[in-house]
């Protein structure tokens, strides 16, 4: 690990004000990223910005009429054991809780947690030299490599990687919001505008401005979010990234659906909503051929090279069964 | 495994261990000696004056900002029940508590732990008396090599803590973040078991 300047922020406004006094700075919560890409010397930033004392201002867990309002610092095991969390927003509990291992859900915020790197194998070892997020320009190794786990949506020749994360697929279904604050102030942006997708700057991730922090997130209130689950393939039963999931939310008028909310994870190159399968759903009655011809929408742009060529099919029978089990639900 | 887990008691096979890797470098932190603070901008980088708490008591330490809870542990002060496996993440055998809760040595740095309570296989036992958790191991014979093993019971005791161990599913969800090489996940799962309800009692 390269050396670096360690510095313990009380605050958020102190936070700010020392990332802004160290070029190359980053922030540190749990760690369970940052350290870890440190060590492979993929990530080296010159400074780290401790900010885990602010979790006493921003680590609130809060369901009411308007929806849930969690803090950034909250650590993902205590969301996901929140009980109004468990009742009314099935699917944020359970994203939390198929991801990563137990000690990790302990340690992860969810600021971190949404902010988490590609999985991709050639991102992560930095004795390939063949890679666009590490190295722009240097190519990707990804593409004629082993690359069974990444991107089947929202890739380019640039860069296959995938988001590896579960939360904010779940958050990108539910159209939550994150809450920003940076130098210039704060803002609020949806989730699903935080990732960008790679086209020719894979290296640029996010749409967050230099040194802004993320403070917390509101998931709005709907009718869809009893009936809602996170629906996990992995290679493993256990402490496993998604080879493919889907988030489904579903508001039911009968035997029609009147609200539906997608998202998918293993399978994209950021939280993805899938808009097209839920036009392909609303107001339509839920029957697996219907179920079937959204998920045909939801993967009608997915490229599959190499390795990948398997994944549209599990993705799309992913999204049928998350459905078909969303209405089954007792709510 | 019955050895009392205090390297300043008499030969312990932790003691030689750590006498025959240097423990003249290592043991004198042990006596709580304050290092003098940093002086300078560099000498700051290099090392940071840091009080970390561990099983109970306070150790003064001068560390690179960059170790790790595990580093600090086993390099700096000679605790080296928690192991280094992967040193990424990914097989639980560096497991401690920090404020109860279950978390991996190998990803925390040592710095983000000041003014935190952190506990390590070492602390588990009272004195001459096992923890439940490493009586059950052994009465199960729950491991075949034992490099994960203090991982895994530290991950049992928060398992158990943490309301989950419940039943053997739920035992082996909850401890999927520890992994044996020798696969002994049926004993581990039974000492487990076998040790909850002991736990509660006392």
């Amino acid at each position: 690990m390269r050396p670096f300047h360690y510095e313990h922020a009380a605050d958020r406004g102190e936070a700010l004000k020392v990332a802004g006094a160290h070029q190359g700075a980053a922030y540190l919560a749990g760690g369970t990223t940052m350290i870890d890409l440190m060590k492979l010397d993929v990530l080296r930033p010159t400074a780290l910005v401790d900010i885990n004392a602010l979790a006493k201002d921003h680590s609130e867990i809060r369901a009411d009429a308007s929806g849930l309002k969690l803090g950034a610092l909250a650590r993902m095991s205590d969301v996901a054991a929140d009980p109004s969390v468990r009742r009314d927003y099935p699917m944020v509990a359970q994203a939390l809780d198929l991801a990563a291992s137990p000690q990790i859900r302990n340690m992860a915020s969810l600021g971190g947690n949404v902010l988490q790197r590609t999985r991709c194998p050639y991102f992560r070892d930095t004795g390939w030299s063949a890679c666009n997020k590490r190295h722009p320009g240097s190519g990707c190794a990804a593409l004629t490599g082993v690359n069974r786990k990444l991107a089947i949506l929202g890739a380019s020749e640039h860069c296959i990687a995938n988001y590896p994360g579960d939360f904010a697929v779940a958050l990108a279904a539910l159209g939550a919001t994150v809450d920003l604050e940076g130098p210039k102030g704060r803002r609020v942006i949806a989730v699903e505008d935080l990732h960008r997708l790679p086209g020719e700057t894979p290296q640029v991730e996010t749409t967050l401005l230099a040194d802004e922090l993320i403070t917390g997130f509101t998931v709005p209130a709907g009718a869809w979010a009893r009936r809602s689950l996170y629906l996990k393939i992995r290679d493993r039963q256990s402490y496993e990234f998604a080879i493919a999931s889907a988030a489904v939310a579903l508001d039911l008028d009968g035997g029609l659906v009147r609200e539906v909310r997608i998202g998918l994870g293993g399978v994209a190159a950021k939280p993805w909503r899938a808009h097209e399968a839920e036009a392909a759903l609303r107001g339509q009655p839920l029957t697996e051929a219907s179920a079937e011809a959204a998920a045909h929408a939801a993967f009608a742009q997915a490229k599959a090279p190499g390795e990948l060529a398997f994944k549209p099919e599990l993705g799309r029978r992913t999204l049928v069964r998350a459905l078909l089990q969303a209405q089954a639900m007792e709510v | 495994m019955a050895q009392p887990p205090d390297p300043e008691r008499g030969p312990s096979r932790r003691g030689l261990l750590t006498g025959g890797a240097g423990a003249a470098a290592a043991l004198p932190l042990l006596a709580n000696a304050k290092p003098a603070p940093p002086k300078t901008r560099m000498e700051a980088r290099a090392r940071m004056a840091m009080i970390l708490n561990i099983n109970g008591r306070d150790h003064h330490v001068a560390l690179d900002p960059r170790t790790t809870l595990l580093d600090a542990l086993r390099d700096h002060l000679a605790l080296t029940g928690s192991k280094k496996g992967c040193d990424q993440g990914q097989c639980g055998a560096c497991t401690v508590h920090v404020d109860g809760r279950r978390v991996l040595a190998c990803l925390t740095l040592a710095a983000t732990v000041q003014g935190r309570a952190v506990t390590t296989i070492e602390g588990l036992a009272e004195g001459e008396t096992l923890h439940p958790m490493q009586a059950a191991f052994i009465e199960h014979d729950a491991f075949q090599c034992g490099y994960c093993t203090p991982g895994q019971i530290m991950s049992a005791v928060a398992c158990v803590h943490e309301g989950h161990a419940v039943s053997d599913d739920a035992i082996r969800e909850y401890m999927s973040g520890n992994l044996c090489r020798c696969a002994a996940y049926p004993k581990i799962v039974a000492a487990v078991k076998d040790a909850a309800p002991k736990m509660a009692r006392a």
